[in-house]
């Protein structure tokens, strides 16, 4: 199972599943991050985490730990 | 009847600009019940008949943060009038979201679609009037940044307001959901307001615990309610909060799909934006520019030579001290008359004259209360006075010459503000005495002076700034004595004393912090402002998370090296309120610039082989930072999982002026009015108990007589484990709390004696600690250093921390670890170096075991 935070700079993928529960799960899909919905990682913070993101077009950035927790699509 | 207008949007879509726009000066600044999160209202153009409510910046009517807790419970249980929701036309998909929310409240809505001048530069064609009619609601484009459309879109509301007009809610989601939905409304009808019922069903869909448990819905109507949802949830194989939210994007999605036509080849291009944010959060470069930003705060706000300290010096020994020059006015004195004599000051200007001026009226000053001594000792307590009462006619009367001839005194040249002794040579040439700083001497800048020097020293005019040296204004505390004067107020009198040092001193304990807050808020505004504050966090959020702080905590922490005061206001950007409360309680521990005046006089009076003693105090503070943000971490008020940290990095843009001066405006005015309750009186209460004894005489060098010093007394039980439990180290530890510098000008005038005050100290703490001194002096340093700031911090703390209860868990914190490490430095620090063992020794590393299991300890699991 791949997760957001395996995801190297520049890559985009598809958002698969949320694995988060609770407040962690209802502030991401909040974001825009659900099901379906594509996702840019577009940098690594100095210290190699959090990460940036770039869906919807805006900007997020979230921590490597809250990134585990949303599964992609693997590529074909 | 006035009407209530809500502003509500997501953060960083233009909603404060919007707001400055729409009120202007008219806005009051508070928090919410409670909470710490500013609340802020305002009159549309002044007019009290239209209230904007501000609601803070939110993604989601969601019941997890507690802006979000907020803005709901003011948006169901206050019930505007009307919304006014602005969303961000650059961002419109995210914003889009939480309108689909605000629609369903059945509350009269417009949506003001901002930064339309940047869509339209973009290419980006929005069909505001199909959005409308798709969302229920009126459409309106607007710029609030250039002002575009704020008026049109303010008077659509409060008209729609007026009017009571709310459009039908849209119908954003799926057949089987909307059915479920519309069973709900059917059977809450009975609980629930019916212009709202539509929300109330989705939350309920939704299992929004704290929704439900406010209806107070039958059990039965529930569970019937239950069933409904888990079919839902069965057919759409997720659980019922997943389908609303990716429902809610779905609609939205399709909506703008119909009304939006982005135009691709500009979305494609890097935008000016990204740009920057290449090089701001780039993997390597980011560390120095994030270094550049820091340095100017720093220069900005606290360095020596930067504009901050300069302003905070003008603002407290010009303005509000003797007076100041009118800019560009200043000239060297040239004697007008032709043929009149020119005084010795002639081609100078104000300052180097009074330079040149200042061991002349050390000189006069230090010989003429040598000569009174010598006078009483000869003829009887209090003869001067007796004997001179009516005579000199305003110069120093001389009574007996016979013993002038054999007074002399030892003058030095004392640094006023610092109680340091400077260094230097002292020459005398033609009669003149000229003192030079002088790094290399060895000596102190001592001299004495004999009667023919005095008589010499007095009879150099001392320059007069009010005359011939430019357009002189006249200082607070000039004005005021002048005023009591007039009024026929003696100086020495009791009431003089009370107006001049209680209520003005007071006064300009106060104010004399604004100039430094006021700089570091139009910073921090404009870093806020721009979107570089986020970045901030994104770059140092791994490393402070490493010890339980943000990556916004360094900010604060970094001001404070300059102030205690706007560093603990600056913590204010920091969403999380647990990492805010820290960042409050452990930031004033960074020595400010006040505890490095006692710094530098203790180092120079007991630690001058120890060069790094100062540096020492630096990491100390750094230290105290990081442990205790570790150990404060662990504990039940700060445990628990870090908060989630998702965040957006907005768009950088170049903020308005008026937004910067209004958000400045607002802090300077709270600081001042909350100073002003709570600090001036303090002032007052602490001037007073040091000028006067219990029968309310003024008591002038004597401070032992004062009421201070029978309160010190009366404390000395508390620092007597630390080496100088006396009165004088206890009432200079009090004074310091009006401001820290005090400590040591308390000292120097406490510690009496033949010497220069340097020597006196020494000599004093020699007498409370014998050969243990130098740890005595330690202690005394760490304590004042390191426990509870001065008082003005301290309410600002009280102020940040949101509750009593808060405000004196950071002062107890404080507390502990000051007197903790004072404990250390005398009773261990002397343990070491003479061996001495007593029961407080014991104590202190009892304590020591304490706090070091409490720093490693394990994280308790929290549920």
């Amino acid at each position: 199972m791949k997760t957001l935070s395996d995801i190297p700079v520049g890559k985009t993928v598809k958002v698969k599943k949320l694995l988060g529960e609770g407040p962690l799960k209802r502030r991401i899909m909040d974001m825009g991050i659900l099901k379906g919905v594509e996702v840019t990682v577009l940098k690594v913070a100095p210290a190699g985490d959090p990460i940036e993101l770039n869906l919807r077009g805006y900007d997020l950035s979230i921590r490597k730990s809250e990134a585990a927790t949303i599964e992609i699509e693997e590529e074909n | 009847m006035s009407i209530k207008i809500a502003l509500a949007g997501n953060p960083n879509s233009g909603k404060t600009t919007l707001f400055n726009d729409l009120t202007g000066s008219h806005q009051y600044v508070g928090n919410w019940p409670g909470v710490t999160v500013e609340k802020k209202e305002g009159f549309y153009e002044g007019d009290k008949e239209f209230v904007i409510q501000d609601l803070p910046g939110i993604y989601s009517l969601s019941p997890y943060s507690l802006e979000e807790r907020i803005s709901r419970q003011y948006l169901v249980k206050e019930s505007p009038d009307g919304i006014l929701n602005i969303v961000d036309g650059t961002n419109i998909e995210r914003n889009l979201y939480l309108t689909t929310q605000l629609a369903e409240l059945g509350v009269p809505m417009v949506v003001a679609v901002n930064m339309m001048d940047l869509v339209n530069k973009r290419g980006d064609k929005f069909d505001l009037e199909k959005l409308g009619r798709r969302l229920g609601c009126k459409v309106m484009g607007i710029s609030a940044q250039k002002g575009t459309g704020c008026k049109e879109c303010a008077a659509a509301i409060f008209k729609y307001a007026k009017e009571e007009r709310s459009g039908e809610a849209p119908h954003v989601f799926s057949g089987s959901v909307e059915h479920a939905i519309a069973h709900i409304e059917e059977s809450i009808q009975a609980f629930v307001p019916k212009k709202a019922i539509r929300w109330y069903a989705i939350k309920i869909f939704e299992r929004d615990k704290e929704i439900i448990s406010q209806l107070s819905i039958d059990p039965e109507i529930l569970e019937h309610i239950e069933d409904h949802i888990v079919d839902c949830e069965k057919e759409l194989d997720d659980d019922a909060e997943s389908i609303i939210t990716a429902q809610r994007y779905e609609f939205i999605q399709k909506l703008i799909g119909e009304c939006v036509k982005f135009n691709q080849k500009a979305r494609q291009k890097e935008s000016f934006s990204d740009r920057i944010d290449k090089i701001v959060t780039h993997r390597i470069l980011a560390l120095p520019v994030f270094a550049i930003a820091l340095v100017a705060m720093y220069w900005l706000a606290v360095s020596e030579n930067g504009p901050g300290t300069k302003m905070t010096d003008w603002a407290n020994d010009e303005f509000l001290g003797d007076g100041w020059f009118l800019p560009f006015t200043q000239h060297v004195y040239e004697t007008k008359e032709a043929g009149a004599e020119t005084p010795w000051y002639e081609g100078k200007t104000y300052d180097e004259a009074s330079s040149e001026y200042e061991p002349h009226g050390v000189n006069v000053e230090k010989w003429q209360a040598a000569y009174i001594e010598a006078y009483d000792a000869k003829h009887g307590e209090d003869a001067y006075e007796k004997d001179t009462e009516g005579k000199g006619g305003g110069e120093f009367a001389i009574p007996d010459e016979a013993l002038a001839g054999t007074v002399s005194a030892e003058a030095w040249l004392e640094d006023e503000e610092t109680g340091e002794i400077r260094k230097g040579n002292v020459s005398e040439t033609d009669g003149l005495i000229s003192a030079e700083e002088d790094e290399e001497a060895e000596s102190d800048l001592k001299w004495t002076c004999d009667y023919p020097m005095y008589k010499r020293s007095a009879e150099v005019e001392e320059p007069d700034p009010a005359n011939g040296f430019g357009v002189r204004i006249p200082g607070v505390a000039a004005i005021c004595g002048d005023f009591c004067q007039m009024i026929g107020l003696e100086e020495g009198s009791l009431a003089y004393a009370l107006i001049i040092k209680g209520i003005v001193g007071g006064v300009c304990t106060v104010l004399g912090f604004v100039p430094v807050i006021a700089l570091v808020f139009l910073f921090l505004a404009f870093l806020e402002d721009c979107g570089y504050m986020a970045r901030v966090a994104f770059i140092m959020d791994r490393l402070f998370r490493s010890f339980g702080l943000s990556g916004k905590s360094f900010i604060p922490m970094l001001v404070g090296k300059g102030c205690g005061v706007p560093a603990v206001m600056a913590a204010r950007t920091i969403e999380n309120v647990r990492d805010q409360r820290m960042t409050v309680i452990l930031a004033t521990f960074i020595p400010c610039g006040a505890k490095t005046v006692i710094i530098a006089m203790f180092s120079a009076v007991f630690f001058r082989e120890y060069w790094w003693i100062a540096a020492a105090m630096d990491l100390t503070g750094i230290a105290i930072i990081v442990l205790g943000g570790i150990a404060l971490k662990k504990t039940k008020l700060f445990g628990g999982e870090a908060a989630p940290f998702i965040m957006e990095l907005p768009a950088y843009h170049l903020p308005t002026f008026k937004g910067i001066v209004i958000h400045t405006w607002n802090r300077v005015k709270a600081y001042v009015i909350k100073a002003g309750v709570v600090i001036f009186p303090c002032c007052v209460v602490l001037t007073f108990m040091m000028t006067f004894n219990w029968t309310f005489g003024l008591v002038g060098e004597n401070i032992d007589q004062s009421i201070l010093a029978s309160v010190g007394r009366f404390f000395s039980w508390f620092t007597y484990p630390l080496g100088f439990g006396n009165w004088q180290g206890t009432a200079a530890s009090i004074s310091a709390e009006i401001a820290k510098e005090q400590a040591t000008a308390t000292l120097g005038m406490i510690a009496s004696g033949d010497g220069s005050a340097a020597a006196n100290i020494l000599a004093m703490f020699k007498e409370f600690a014998g050969q243990d001194y130098k740890f005595a002096a330690l202690a005394f340093m760490v304590f004042n250093l390191f426990i509870p700031p001065c008082v003005v911090a301290i309410v600002a703390t009280f102020r940040e921390m949101g509750s009593k209860a808060w405000g004196w868990f950071a002062f107890g914190f404080q507390m502990f670890v000051g007197y903790l490490l004072a404990l250390n430095a005398f009773q261990i620090g002397r343990c070491i170096s003479s061996g001495h063992f007593g029961a407080w020794t014991f104590v202190a590393i009892v304590l020591d075991i304490i706090v070091f299991l409490a720093i490693v300890r394990p994280a308790p699991k929290v549920n």
